[in-house]
């Protein structure tokens, strides 16, 4: 579903993915896992067109995605720190972005939005809620449209456990269903169950891409996060 | 298209300070136009204030706006929206909310208390300045990611063409006053938009005699209709430039 060749991404001087060459295919639940200031960030924003690629290529379903805008009608983004418009409520902001992309309302994934409850306190700003509130109401927009391509960056990150877990089991729902996943996160232990691939970044090189059962295999581990730390250790010895 | 551009200008409306200039415009044009029974001499007082007032509200409104807006262009382009449409509807939403303003603010009372057919040229100036320097505040906010630093450049450019461009003009027509350069001091004067405003006006009102040699010139230059097009086309150049300029760079932005 996507293929990344060649993908050279640099701000000014500083090279922030280098000859980056990923291949995503239908129903894998991917976790881009890396250092801070990676490139992990950045190659999502390339994904989605918001940092544009000069350097490579990028196809999403098959189309270049460069000088094209409609393969994000495939694309569910959930940001790290969701940048909304302040004096919106949640109810406009929602409703913006479903008539930017012109989808009828009965076509509408709303499950997140009810379980969240976000329609009770539809008429608060967004600059007014707290950063867990912005993290479900960026949730909520990712699945809302059905998309193909699922990106998650940091989801977790200042959610209530309880959020989290319906989250969750949210991702696991959708991968089930043929979706494609991407996401980001430094809780090694929480992807555990959502995971079926591991890409690893560091200083904007991909280090390995191998599935979960591989890299259980070959460092003799149990569980991802034993398996990530293992794989970092020897890479310190060597 | 249409439901950006409408959010856009419901968001500036809800803004109040579009509102504000508006009541602002209303009531310098009403108490200038009030003062003088002459209408011709009434536009003309209300011709300075406009030349100052308009291009400087509508290039750091804009300015500002554009840089608030940031959240909400990074919003969008996650979605299937293409960015020539985002920056095309920011543009068409804050040029019209300001034209409206003026058209409300400055027209109504010319309408009112003056004669709509005196009056026409200051209108469309007025439109015109505030799509130009619309599109001025776009370039600037664009050329710089900071804040502080794209205010500054957007104000300097009011200052350039309010103030600077003409003291360089004078100070070249006393440099080079032996020499027969009427001819060229129209030329340049008409590249500047603010300066080519109150030339058309000046010439829609009949009042260039009062100018002496230099209007009759103008005149000649602007007073046929070849003068009245190219007057618009010089116009329309500063629209475009600097707006097709911002997107191209728009297009090329790291987000």
């Amino acid at each position: 579903m996507i293929t990344i060749k060649n993908l050279t991404k640099k701000f000014n001087k500083f090279i922030a993915l280098n000859n980056v060459n990923l291949s995503f295919s239908q129903g894998e639940a991917i976790a881009l896992i890396g250092p801070n200031g990676c490139g992990k960030t950045t190659l999502i924003k390339s994904i989605l067109g918001l940092n544009v690629v000069k350097s490579g290529t990028i196809e999403v379903l098959n189309n270049d995605i460069s000088n094209n805008y409609t393969y994000r009608e495939n694309i569910g983004y959930m940001p790290q720190i969701g940048r909304y418009p302040e004096n919106m409520t949640i109810e406009q902001t929602i409703n913006m972005i479903i008539e930017a992309r012109n989808v009828p309302k009965n076509q509408l994934d709303l499950e997140l939005l009810e379980a969240y409850q976000l329609e009770s306190i539809y008429s608060k700003k967004m600059s007014t809620l707290s950063g867990g509130t912005t993290q479900k109401v960026s949730a909520v927009l990712a699945f809302l449209f059905h998309p193909k391509i699922i990106i998650l960056d940091e989801p977790t990150a200042g959610l209530d456990p309880l959020a989290a877990e319906i989250l969750k089991n949210k991702i696991i729902k959708e991968k089930n269903n043929g979706k494609l996943i991407i996401i980001t996160s430094h809780l090694l232990s929480e992807l555990d169950d959502i995971i079926s691939q591991v890409v690893f970044i560091k200083e904007g090189t991909v280090i390995f891409h191998q599935s979960v059962d591989d890299l259980k295999k070959n460092t003799a581990s149990s569980k991802i996060s034993e398996a990530i730390i293992n794989v970092l250790k020897s890479n310190n010895h060597e | 298209m249409n439901r950006i551009i409408r959010f856009i200008v419901f968001d500036i409306i809800k803004n109040k300070i579009v509102l504000f200039y508006t009541i602002l415009l209303f009531i310098i044009s009403w108490s200038v136009l009030g003062i003088e029974t002459n209408y011709t001499k009434s536009i003309l007082s209300l011709l300075n204030v406009v030349l100052l007032v308009v291009p400087l509200v509508s290039v750091v409104f804009s300015t500002i706006y554009v840089y608030n807006s940031n959240q909400f262009i990074e919003l969008l382009l996650s979605q299937p929206v293409p960015r020539s449409k985002i920056w095309l509807s920011m543009f068409l939403g804050l040029s019209s909310a300001l034209s409206f303003a003026f058209i409300i603010g400055c027209g109504l009372p010319i309408l009112i208390y003056s004669s709509i057919e005196i009056g026409f040229s200051l209108v469309i100036s007025g439109v015109f300045l505030s799509i130009i320097f619309t599109a001025i505040a776009m370039l600037a906010a664009i050329l710089s990611k900071d804040k502080a630093k794209g205010i500054g450049l957007a104000i300097f450019c009011w200052l350039f063409f309010t103030i600077i461009y003409d003291g360089i003009m004078l100070l070249a027509i006393f440099q080079f006053s032996d020499y027969p350069i009427e001819k060229l001091v129209a030329i340049v004067a008409a590249l500047n938009p603010i300066d080519l405003s109150r030339i058309f006006v000046l010439l829609q009102l009949d009042v260039s005699a009062m100018l002496g040699y230099t209007g009759a010139i103008f005149t000649s230059l602007f007073g046929s209709t070849k003068g009245i097009v190219l007057s618009f086309v010089v116009l329309l150049f500063w629209v475009i430039v600097p707006f097709v300029y911002s997107l191209v760079k728009f297009k090329r932005k790291d987000l």
